[in-house]
């Protein structure tokens, strides 16, 4: 590349940078209209030792100083570490020495130099969750409830499937598809939530989900599209395996994010419904391989792909909460499973044997099975 | 491409790594229930010291002013103010919580003007604000002088208030230009004292403007005090003396809450509604009091040592409406 196309490429970068400092320096008094307001969200709020402590950021567009902690809107003498001057998106740690009650719901507040008060409601109290031994054996048996061992039982379904003529295959792996478009909602669904209630307006969490979500679903396009030309059915079900993976990984922070906030019935129901959920991915990973000989080694590390993700992702949603980092990854879930799902159905498409009424049927009883074990759960 | 990642990359850094702590020295405060605790950071509590506020409440506290004083030809005394409202001040009203006060002579509450039945009180008052403000006084008065609909326009509009001093007993004083709630939480109030001609038993004799502001306009207040700061005669106790005759002139100012109270520790004392009667209604711990009730609390103690005195909405009291006495032998 010649000097002279390097600078034709720097050149509008230098230009865009000038731009965009003179519009957010002095420059902006000509132009901007309005009163800029602070904002702060409450991220994050742990019940320790006879102490509340609550992890705050910045979030609106200018700097703050905080001043003054509450619980309950009474005014508690406090600390913030590591100090009240929060820049954009800065962090801080705000510690309320407060003698707190198990299980009864708190509204924790904090005051910043305007007078403006923020605050976010806790449910109900109970002791933040220590990286222990205990603890971490517990998290990961949640992961292995919730992710390894339904896959396994899932896969159980093989030998049946292997029995199929290629007709009614077809049929079951347009349940997989099925299955997948709805978990792929779901987790958009869930994601969707997480960022209403826990994100900041200036974080876009929409957005965050439309980037997570394409960015999976192109990584996965690409593998696939490199390894594609050969071993198509094992291709599939690997990447089924990784997809559903990623899938269980957000399933895993959301039990380890319920665990965290001690929610009890919360994370009971969510045990229940990612168990038998999970059961049907356990289908979605045997049907392209129902063809294939000698698959139980195979199997078992596909099983693992799919499952174990599940113990990695209850461990970082319990001890690392971070509604960002929660988000990005229910996200990145949909955007996995939706690949596969279209993986599959090509596949499907390209193989003329089955019949159309069999790929819809088998779609929407895939969609119905899906919401009816999570409407049981 | 190359920069617009750069700063994706910043800010997304910045988003999933907590602030990493710079600082090394380390402070100590005391809880509410005594427990001594130690941060790295900064004390977020509302402890106020003389360099970091701009009103001086142990100032207000005794503080009457009693006007220029001329006996006129009749033999009557004639007291002269000048008043001066502004609405463009900032105020720190709890420690590090800045808000656009609205003032009489620059502070919040207004001064405490005094006077005895029959004088002659005339008010020169000045509008510096930005807005149309007024002086109503609870009284008796005629009703031009009532600063209802006399409006005093903006940038240096002028008013004479005049009327003579009555009833005795202890009244209010606010701007009462619509919207009026807006005009009175701001801060734009304060204390008129009317003394009978034959005066009062001698005593230490404190004012008390029991308020309260809505720094985040959401129609409920932040914070509560007596004399406007938080928390203030907590953590700086009133010093009184053993045995000696303390008279409370209280008002209550906050808007919003229906109701305020004032309840002391360790004591009684005999009320006095609005003041206009020499004998006290009630000997009691515990007054209530709806907006702009006010009246005398005369006591003395007995025992020295500290006593809290604070609203029995202890919701008030949590967000800085108390306070001590400390009775020294």
């Amino acid at each position: 590349m010649s000097p002279k196309t390097l600078a034709g490429a720097i050149i509008p970068f230098i230009l865009i940078t000038i731009l965009v400092i003179y519009i957010t320096g002095p420059g902006s008094d000509y132009i901007i209209i309005g009163t800029p307001l602070p904002e702060v969200t409450l991220e994050r709020i742990d019940f320790v030792e006879n102490e509340i402590q609550v992890t705050i950021r910045n979030t609106g567009p200018i700097p703050v100083q905080v001043v003054q902690a509450d619980v309950n809107d009474r005014i508690q003498p406090s600390a913030i570490e590591p100090d009240g001057n929060l820049e954009r998106f800065e962090t801080a740690l705000v510690r309320i020495p407060f003698f707190w009650n198990e299980a009864e719901p708190y509204n924790l507040g904090i005051t910043i130099h305007d007078g403006t008060r923020f605050e976010r409601d806790v449910s109900a109290a109970s002791p933040a969750v220590t990286p222990d031994i205990q603890t971490t054996t517990k998290f990961a048996l949640a992961g292995v409830y919730i992710g390894v061992i339904p896959v396994f039982i899932g896969l159980l379904w093989l030998p049946f499937i292997r029995k199929l003529d290629s007709k009614k295959l077809g049929f079951f792996l347009a349940i997989t598809v099925g299955l997948l478009i709805f978990l792929g909602i779901d987790a958009i669904q869930e994601a969707l939530e997480v960022s209403q209630e826990s994100l900041a307006g200036s974080i876009n969490g929409p957005l965050l989900i439309l980037v997570a979500a394409s960015g999976a679903f192109l990584v996965l396009q690409y593998i696939s599209g490199r390894f594609s030309s050969h071993h198509t059915k094992i291709t599939a079900a690997v990447l089924v395996s990784i997809g559903i993976g990623l899938h269980n990984f957000g399933e895993g922070l959301a039990l380890g994010a319920a665990l965290n906030l001690g929610s009890v019935a919360f994370s009971a129901s969510l045990m229940v419904g990612f168990a038998i959920h999970n059961t049907t991915e356990g289908v979605a990973i045997a049907s392209p391989l129902s063809r294939q000989k000698n698959v139980l080694p195979k199997l078992i590390i596909l099983g693992m792909v799919a499952g174990a993700p599940a113990i990695l992702g209850t461990w970082a949603g319990g001890f690392a909460y971070s509604p960002i980092f929660i988000v990005a990854f229910l996200a990145a879930g949909a955007g996995a499973i939706f690949q596969v799902a279209i993986a599959i159905s090509q596949w499907m498409l390209k193989d003329n044997t089955y019949h159309s009424y069999q790929i819809c049927g088998g779609i929407f009883l895939g969609m119905i099975i899906m919401y009816a074990t999570g409407i049981l759960a | 491409m190359a920069a617009s990642i750069g700063v994706s990359f910043v800010i997304f850094f910045l988003l999933i790594t907590p602030h990493s702590s710079t600082a090394v020295t380390e402070q100590t405060f005391i809880t509410h229930s005594g427990a001594v605790i130690s941060t790295t950071g900064e004390v977020l509590d509302p402890l106020y010291t003389e360099a970091t506020f701009e009103f001086d409440p142990d100032e207000f506290l005794r503080n009457f002013e009693y006007g220029r004083v001329t006996i006129q030809p009749d033999g009557t005394t004639l007291r002269e103010y000048t008043i001066i409202a502004r609405d463009d001040q900032i105020q720190e009203i709890s420690p590090g919580v800045f808000y656009n006060v609205w003032t009489y002579n620059g502070t919040v509450p207004g001064p405490t003007i005094r006077a005895t039945e029959g004088d002659t009180v005339r008010i020169h008052f000045i509008n510096q604000g930005s807005k149309q403000h007024t002086m109503h006084f609870h009284g008796i008065h005629p009703a031009e002088m009532d600063g209802v609909f006399e409006i005093v326009g903006p940038n240096g509009g002028q008013f004479t208030y005049e009327f003579e001093a009555g009833p005795v007993g202890v009244h209010p004083y606010h701007c009462h230009v619509m919207p009026l709630e807006e005009h009175i939480i701001h801060g734009l109030y304060g204390v008129f004292i009317v003394d009978p001609i034959q005066g009062r038993p001698a005593a230490d004799e404190m004012v008390m403007v029991l308020n309260g502001f809505d720094t985040d306009f959401d129609g409920e207040n932040n914070f509560y005090a007596a004399n406007t700061i938080p928390f203030y005669y907590q953590h700086h106790p009133i010093q009184i003396s053993l045995n000696q005759l303390i008279r409370i002139y209280a008002v209550n100012m906050v808007e919003f809450d229906p109701i305020n109270n004032f309840h002391l520790h360790g004591n009684l004392y005999h009320y006095y509604p609005t003041g206009t009667d020499t004998v006290p209604s009630t000997y009691t711990d515990m007054i209530t009091l709806s907006q702009t009730e006010r009246g005398i609390l005369e006591f003395y103690y007995s025992y020295p040592g500290q006593y809290v005195f604070h609203a029995h909405k202890v919701e008030f009291s949590e967000k800085g409406w108390v306070g001590t006495f400390l009775v020294l032998d």
